[in-house]
């Protein structure tokens, strides 16, 4: 048990059992096979449906030949553009624009991205419906793909939707006046890649049609909004629309949104009057189903002699695809993150042959925050101010943005406590001045910001006359511990311990006091009693703004010959309001670090400049990390009751982790080699042959 | 008599398995059928299968073969075909005079991959090109005539070294490098009868036929890699340098050998992976090593002789900075290791 699960345990130990490291109550579930995912479902008389994506990335389909593929055994259904029911396109997430893609496949013969669906199979197997989808024959009126965002720069245009709710060009105070009157400035390009999600589960679905009902077994992250889109798409009520997915394997944002599958084995199934599964595949997952925009980032910081920042320009573009509109809002944290009055934001889109980018782990923050964070790196070494001491001369004590207090703020803690047990004292300042026999040491540290959104929720109870309760919510478990976190939550509010609550639940009543459910139930004559709960916010009367705040300190051991960059060893300290569960917290926080090494070291996106195809769709090529690039990572949580944040008091967990991870290994890069690499993944190639590798 | 499990099924990429009970059998049914194809541990074969990139009409199964041990034998060490990659780099003959063949196997792939990976499969690993597992793109070696993508398209991993101009894709295997470094014979066997074919002649340069990766007949069955015992062999080792810490394909590697008398060189061997076409051998940084004094002069001077001919991609120049510095420290170590009680 860590130094923090011990904590917890003391601080909880009267309170009940939110906070407890408990283990996951779906656990063994999960490792005996029990849990099932979207495809497990044993369902009769089912058919199997493949997908078919385009090799070219820009043109419109001439012909497809199914004469071929038709005379396969098994063959049920082969779907195109000529013969698709007509689809309603569907906005997901009408607030902010679609990041799902609003445009329904199968519709025209237009082809807007390499990979895009071009035509769907059925067939009595899913071998046949492979077999018979390697037999279409395809013909194209091809075009040059927009490929390459540096060569598109000329036609960057403005974003029509908000960015993370700001206008795309956003100005406070007066950033040039306060540049004019910096002693020191940074001004330099940043430059993230794509990336992509790679949950290990595939975006997968069943679809079951019952007269003019529908019920999908989909891997989501948003089965209310599965239910809005079918409903719309086939123009049924959406109560006609059950949505069912016990467990997520993974998703990291891509399952966030509905993708066109989904509607698509729905309308296979409607057309071959017989459920239809439809998993996708590693490669189709990633042409199809989003990721994370590469950025370019120009950022500004001035700053007085002593460190105070005069001003901060963040600017820079992301690409887009050619149909719709995704905006990858990496200015969103430089808004409030330090105490600066003068403050510019502009962000452009580049339009290119590419599927529409989509949210990934903290979306705006994790390439926003590599770039900001190294930048205040950079004027650290300028001023020769410690880069911790640095942010806690700008750490901003109110919003600068909303200008509102904060719900709770520990960063400086983090700050405080990350130093203290990563032993930043023993950093030397100079670049290129710490060694490990051979090696090159160097040690960087980085913020992390993500703010705290509220959705409206609803859940409801049934206690039982056996004295136990479901909890049920239509919230799903990403893999991250949610029906463990609710079965807590639950088994607390309701005063019973965890084995005897099922499933999940949010609820604010709190019913037992002395009593017995078994006692209330049996006088009441009641075999079981339900209570329903509702959960809105109104964030537009907010008196606080609340944010969840950390500190990433990482080493790493650089190969002075070959460039080759290890991660040695990490702190990371987090305040995230109260925590639910040290244990799972603990490793959701390790799972983000890890994947900002990842983002630091390896993982990019290949696009072929030529033919717009990615060419490394699978995880043999796309590189993330694997154990043996995993070090000891010491993770830290403040436990912290944020009242304002939320009723329970948590400020969320989910997305942080990742969040300046990857500048603080970039920076540690440079504390190492004193060769500042800015744009991702930091591989061998862009270190060798410059600064202590010369 | 062959055990053939199933029909050759029509409803998808049909093709059809047999199961060989000997050498003759297995030999007999491939050279009977041009499209059909040795199976040993399939970690690379299946997965070219399921992308399209190979399609044989059918798959004969060796694994029943007698064919994976490893025994000493007069002129040294001889490793059966199916040895799993996993059982050549744990034994200890292998770890004591070849230590570059253990080293080499430890830095491939994944544990999962080379308990089923074999010595006779690894031999015929396929490029990891993107362009050649990818069947959208044109690939010469894929597709004879076709193009090459990679050329004007994305060649960081791409070779530098013997290279066409209808191919520029490597070797990925580690393993088959620390045998060129060993002077590995291959050993085969087919209707015509059995040959041995040096490593170095086994793989091929691209030149204007890139879909002929080996000078092996595709009916011609590896029964064993015979390895030489010698004073160099036992004095070797093995580098790889990649994106990350396991399971990336070499951006570089070398595998040395050294046979050091009274601090001058007597032999050498210098083998580089991710270069070219086939695990690289340099004669010329042999040369160069061959009676001078083992010191950092002549190893750069070695490293230098290695790469004179390189000649990168647009993306991948990096390459012959990174091979000189792999083989100035790889034979810094090797020329400092004790070896039977003798550095």
């Amino acid at each position: 048990m860590s130094a923090n699960q011990q904590s917890s345990k003391a601080m909880n130990q009267n309170k009940g059992v939110v906070g407890q490291p408990i283990n996951r109550v779906d656990g063994r579930l999960k490792v005996t096979g029990g849990a099932r995912y979207a495809v497990e479902y044993p369902i009769e008389n089912m058919a199997y449906a493949a997908l078919i994506g385009s090799t070219i990335a820009n043109g419109r389909i001439k012909s497809i030949d199914t004469s071929e593929a038709r005379r396969v055994p098994g063959v049920l259904h082969i779907m195109t553009h000529e013969n698709a029911p007509k689809l309603k396109p569907v906005m997901t997430n009408p607030a902010e624009g679609d990041a799902a893609g609003k445009r329904v496949p199968l519709q025209s013969p237009n082809v807007y991205y390499s990979g895009q669906y071009i035509a769907l199979v059925v067939a009595e197997t899913l071998e046949q419906a492979r077999r018979a989808a390697d037999l279409l024959r395809v013909t194209y009126d091809e075009q040059p793909p927009a490929t390459d965002m540096d060569k598109e720069r000329g036609r960057a245009y403005i974003p029509k939707q908000k960015v993370a709710g700001k206008p795309a060009d956003t100005t406070r105070g007066n950033p040039d006046a306060g540049l004019s009157a910096a002693a020191v400035k940074v001004d330099e390009i940043y430059r993230t890649p794509t990336e992509h999600h790679n949950p290990m589960e595939p975006h997968a679905t069943t679809a079951v049609w019952e007269g003019e009902r529908l019920t999908v077994y989909d891997a989501t992250q948003y089965t209310y909004g599965v239910r809005h889109a079918m409903a719309a798409t086939f123009g049924i009520p959406e109560e006609n629309v059950r949505v069912i997915c016990k467990f997520t394997g993974g998703g990291f944002g891509c399952k966030g949104t509905v993708w066109s599958h989904v509607s698509l084995a729905a309308a296979a199934a409607r057309e071959v009057k017989r459920p239809v599964r439809l998993a996708t595949t590693r490669q189709q997952m990633f042409a199809n189903m989003g990721h994370r925009a590469e950025t370019e980032q120009r950022v500004v910081l001035g700053a007085t002699s002593d460190g105070k920042l005069t001003a901060i320009i963040h600017e820079g573009l992301s690409h887009n695809s050619t149909y719709d509109e995704f905006v990858e809002p990496f200015s969103k944290p430089t808004h409030m993150m330090y105490a600066c009055e003068n403050f510019r934001a502009s962000q452009r889109l580049v339009s290119l042959n590419v599927g529409t980018p989509t949210y990934m782990r903290a979306p705006g923050e994790t390439s926003g925050m590599f770039a900001l964070e190294s930048a205040l790196d950079e004027l650290a070494y300028k001023l020769n101010i410690d880069p911790v001491h640095l942010r806690l001369i700008n750490h901003a004590d109110t919003d600068p943005d909303e200008k509102l207090p904060w719900s709770t703020k520990l960063l400086k803690e983090c700050y405080k406590t990350g130093a203290e047990r990563f032993g930043w004292s023993r950093r030397k300042p100079t670049p290129a001045s710490m060694r490990d026999g051979r090696y090159l040491v160097g040690m960087g540290m980085a913020s992390a910001v993500y703010p705290v959104n509220h959705f409206p929720s609803s859940a409801r109870v049934i206690i039982k006359q056996d004295g136990t309760a479901i909890a049920e919510s239509s919230t799903h478990d990403l893999g991250t511990g949610a029906y463990t976190v609710l079965t807590q939550v639950a088994a607390d509010t309701l005063g019973l311990p965890v084995e005897r609550v099922r499933v999940r639940l949010a609820h604010s009543d709190n019913a037992a006091k002395g009593e017995t459910y078994q006692a209330i139930l049996t006088r009441a004559g009641l075999k079981e009693v339900e209570g329903d709960f509702d959960m809105q916010f109104n964030d537009r009367q907010k008196t606080h703004s609340s944010h969840s705040f950390g500190a990433h300190f990482a080493e790493v051991r650089v190969d002075p010959d070959f460039g080759e960059v290890r991660v040695t060893r990490a702190t990371s300290v987090f305040d995230i309001g109260r925590v639910m569960n040290m244990k799972l917290a603990e490793s959701q926080m390790r799972g983000g670090v890890v994947m900002g090494i990842g983002m630091a070291l390896m993982e990019e996106t290949v696009i072929d400049k030529n033919s717009g195809r990615i060419v490394n769709r699978d995880l043999a090529e796309y590189h993330v990390p694997v154990h043996a690039d995993v070090p000891p990572i010491d993770i830290v949580l403040l436990d912290n009751f944020d009242e304002y944040a939320s009723p329970i008091g948590a400020k969320g967990a989910g997305e942080i982790g990742i969040v300046g991870a990857a500048a603080a290994v970039a920076n540690a890069i440079y504390h190492a080699t004193n060769v500042r690499v800015r744009d991702l993944p930091i591989t061998p190639d862009k270190l060798i042959g410059k600064g202590a590798l010369a | 008599m062959f055990k053939t499990f199933g029909i050759r099924w029509k409803e998808m990429n049909s093709f059809t398995y047999k199961r060989a009970a000997n050498e003759a059998e297995a030999i007999r049914e491939v050279a009977d059928n041009r499209s059909a194809k040795f199976l040993a541990g399939g970690t690379n074969l299946i997965d070219l299968m399921k992308m399209n990139v190979q399609q044989p009409s059918e798959l004969v199964d060796i694994n029943r073969l007698a064919l994976k041990k490893i025994e000493s034998i007069p002129t040294g060490l001889r490793i059966g075909a199916l040895a799993t990659n996993s059982e050549v780099a744990n034994n200890k003959l292998v770890q004591e005079g070849f230590p570059v063949l253990s080293e080499a196997l430890l830095a491939g792939a994944s544990p999962q991959l080379r308990n089923m990976a074999t010595v006779g499969g690894n031999l015929l690993q396929r490029t990891r090109c993107y362009y050649f597992m990818d069947t959208a793109f044109p690939c010469n070696k894929r597709v004879p005539g076709s193009g090459c993508p990679a050329i004007p398209g994305f060649n960081r991993i791409h070779a530098i070294l013997g290279a066409s101009e209808h191919c520029i894709a490597t070797h990925p295997s580690d393993m088959c490098v620390a045998l060129a470094a060993l002077d590995a014979v291959i050993r085969v066997e087919g209707p015509k009868g059995a040959r041995s074919i040096a490593i170095t002649d086994f793989h091929r340069l691209p030149g204007d036929t890139p879909e002929i990766d080996t000078n092996l007949q595709p009916d011609e069955l590896i029964v064993s890699v015979d390895l030489p015992s010698s004073a160099f062999a036992k004095r070797s080792g093995y580098l790889k340098i990649r994106d990350r810490a396991q399971y990336a394909f070499a951006l570089v590697s070398v595998a040395a050998a050294l046979d050091i008398k009274n601090g001058r060189i007597e032999a050498a061997r210098i083998a580089l992976g991710g270069v070219a076409h086939k695990p690289w051998r340099s004669t010329e940084a042999e040369k160069v090593l061959t009676g001078a004094q083992s010191n950092a002069q002549t190893f750069k001077a070695a490293a230098e002789a290695a790469l004179r001919g390189a000649v990168p991609q647009n993306h991948n120049a990096f390459k012959v900075e990174l091979a000189k510095r792999a083989i100035v420290r790889i034979l810094n170590d090797v020329s400092g290791r004790r070896v039977g009680g003798a550095a």
